[in-house]
Order: structure tokens, then sequence, then C-alpha cells
């Protein structure tokens, strides 16, 4: 269970958000929007841990987020964090280690058929367009049911029609598992979810 | 201790496919170890004498040349916020990034430092000595650098600064770097000045990585 109270960030002494209290319980969604510069991002951060909050506090499963959280929790951000002169199989096998995800090639392989890029697998990530690498970086979705929290940033940009469904249904089986995600995004894309909500982040 | 080998063999990987970064390093070492003779004369004596002091400072400013980038890219394409935001400890991040820069540039500094030395009509003893104090000395600049270049991480002119941060902090290292090669062509026995490099070598291992991460933290917040 991830649990904010009081949550308040600022950016270079600019207060973007405070007083933000929200409960994400097992199958939740909580979509962040907002306008350009509202926090969105910043918000996301502050949930990974990346980012001090100026006040308040993000706990999960009651205790202060730390090292035991980030074995649970799964952060996409803008930057993709894939690496030109590595293939995409390599990008993701790397990711997938990185982030301690039990793994197996034929998972690994499915992972890439599920994103529509199988065929990608072997070229290095510098031929990728945008919406590839994008694909590339999110591929680690579908090896990371066993993590329960996924917090994603503008997941859906960059992408077409098809890949927007592809990860759609990939939110909404995590969230039937019981998994629990945050995403921010401009586009109002469906996603199927037993407790869904969002939060309106003030301009 | 499985994550440290998994960004070491990631690092060494990246740096096979793009070998110019490398190269670029250890082609400058040479080539401004190789400017003395001609700017100083070709005075056997005096070249002998200047050896040690100057594959020490191509040395420094080689490490220079590939610091900038060694947290750059990684924090461009958010390879660096994945790994922050990962079960790993920052500090095993840290010193594999580390580890991977002294493997790709120290390291072949050092095995390369013979190659000068010879042009500089050092003796056997020499040679081997200038290239154990680099192998002990050459970490301390990847240790330190690091501290340097997290500090450094998406400052405008961040290259220029970063000199301006660690080329006082590795004058220690090459004063007794240099010294130990210098101790020995002046007879005396050049284990005191390797034990200090191994001193510096110790203190950079734990100040350094702490130093980087705590710097990291600070530029990704």
């Amino acid at each position: 269970m991830l649990q904010t109270t009081a949550l308040a960030c600022e950016r270079g002494g600019l207060r973007l958000f405070s007083g933000l209290d929200f409960t994400l319980g097992a199958g939740s969604l909580l979509r962040v929007r907002g306008a350009n510069g509202s926090g969105k991002t910043t918000l996301l951060r502050t949930l990974a841990g990346l980012t001090r909050p100026s006040a308040g506090s993000v706990r999960w499963r009651g205790d202060p987020i730390g090292e035991e959280y980030r074995k649970e929790m799964l952060f996409l951000g803008h930057a993709a964090a894939i690496k030109d002169e590595l293939t995409v199989l390599e990008n993701l096998q790397f990711a997938v280690r990185i982030s301690c995800l039990t793994f197996s090639d034929s998972k690994i392989n499915d992972a890439l058929q599920q994103l529509g890029i199988a065929r990608l697998a072997d070229l290095p990530a510098r031929y990728l367009s945008q919406g590839q690498r994008k694909r590339a970086a999110l591929a680690r979705l579908a090896l990371a049911a066993e993590l329960p929290l996924w917090l994603l940033d503008e997941p859906f940009a960059a992408l077409d029609d098809e890949a927007i469904a592809r990860v759609s249904a990939l939110c909404a089986a995590h969230l039937a598992a019981g998994g629990m995600l945050v995403l921010t995004s401009h586009q109002d894309v469906p996603i199927a979810a037993p407790h869904a909500r969002a939060i309106e982040l003030p301009a | 201790m499985q994550a440290f080998s998994l960004i070491v063999r990631r690092e060494l990987r990246l740096a096979l496919r793009r070998k110019g970064d490398v190269l670029t390093v250890l082609v400058f070492f040479i080539v401004v170890a190789s400017l003395f003779p001609l700017g100083v004369g070709p005075e056997p004596d005096q070249l002998r004498a200047m050896a040690a002091g100057v594959a020490w400072i191509a040395a420094l400013l080689a490490a220079l040349l590939s610091l900038p980038r060694l947290f750059a890219a990684d924090y461009a394409d958010g390879t660096l916020e994945q790994m922050l935001a990962s079960p790993q400890p920052l500090a095993i991040v840290v010193l594999a990034k580390i580890a991977a820069h002294w493997l790709c540039t120290g390291l072949p500094l050092a095995l390369v430092a013979p190659l000068i030395g010879l042009q500089y009509g050092l003796d056997g003893g020499a040679l081997a000595l200038l290239a154990a104090s680099l192998l002990i000395g050459t970490p301390v600049l990847s240790l330190v650098g690091a501290a340097g270049a997290a500090l450094t991480l998406g400052v405008r002119g961040g290259g220029a600064l970063l000199g301006l941060l660690v080329l006082p902090l590795f004058v220690p290292v090459m004063v007794f770097g240099a010294g130990a090669v210098g101790a020995q062509q002046a007879g005396v026995d050049p284990a005191a000045h390797l034990s200090l490099l191994g001193a510096f070598l110790a203190v950079s291992s734990l100040v350094g990585p702490w130093a980087a991460c705590a710097a990291l933290r600070v530029a990704l917040d």
C-alpha cells in the first residue's frame, strides 16, 4: 500500500503542489493530470524516492520508502534509459537484471513480442525510431508483474495506437492481478482497473 | 556483487562498442608525453630526469579528459535515474562505474607508460617502477575523479570546473608517483613512495565513492 501524507514539492523554490494526500491499495490505478509544469513528473519522481519532498512523506506498507521499497517498485521516467550502442535485447536484459527481476530467455523474447519489437531484438538501439525506443523501454513491464507498484511517467508518449493498446493491456493485467499503478498522461487512454481515480495538480 | 560485475561488464561492452573514447585518451597520453622531448630538447640526462614527471602529468591530463564522460551519458539518457530507483545500493553502482573507468583508462595508461619511458631512455628498473606507480596511482585518479565528475554533473562548463576541482587533489598522487621513480634513479629505496601511494588509494577508495554517491543524489534530485 502506497500512502502520501501532506506531500508538498517545489522545484527551484517554486511551490508545485502541497497537501497531497492519497492512499493506493491493491488493484488501484492513479492517474496524475495537470498542465505542463504542474509537477506531474516531480510527483512521480518523489514517489520513486528520487526527489525529496519539501514537506510531507511517502510511505510504503506503513514505512518510509527505502531499500525494501525499491525492490517492489518499478519506475519508468521520461528518459528511456536505452543505450545506443547496445542492442534492444541487451538493453532489456540489463534493465531486468538491475531491477532484480526473475527472467529467462523465453520470457524476454515474450516481452519483446508483446511490445511488437521481437524482430528488432538484435538491432543496436541507435537505429530505433522514437516510438520503437519507447517500446523497448516499456518491454520491461511485461517482465515486471512481480513488482506490485509501477510508476510510469508519460508511458504513452510517442507510441502509436497499436502500441498504446498493448501497453494499456499490460497495465490492465497488472491491475487485475492486484498490482498498483501511478501514471502521468496527457492522453486519456482507457485502462481497465478495479479501482481507478485521478488527481488534478493545480496549474 | 552480482550488480557490480553486471555493471562492469556492461561498461566494458559499451567501451568496446565505442572504442574511440578509450583510444582518444590513450593517444592523448602518448602525444602529450611525446611532445616534451620535442619542446625541451634531446639532452639524454635531462630527459631521463624528467621522464616520470612527464608521464605522470600526461596521465593526469588524460584522466581529466575522460572523467566528464563518467556519469554524463548515463545521466542524460536516464540510466542513472533507473539505477538509483533500482534495488541496487548506489555505492555498488558507483564503485562499478569507477572500476570500469579505471579498466578503460588507468590500466591502459599504466601498460603503455613503459613505452613512453623507453623514449626517455629509462632503464628496466625505472620502467617497471613507473608502471607500478601508475598501477597504484591511477585508481586514485578514478576514485577522486568520480567524486568531481558527480559534483559537476549537469553543470554548464562542467569539464573546466572538473579540472579546477580535481587537479589539486591529484597533486599528491603525482608527487609520490613520479617521486618513486626519482628515488630509484637517485639510488634511494622507492618503497616509502609506493606505500604512500597505497595509503592514498586506501583513503580515496573510502572517501571518493561516498562523495560521488552524495553528489549524484543531489544531481538527480
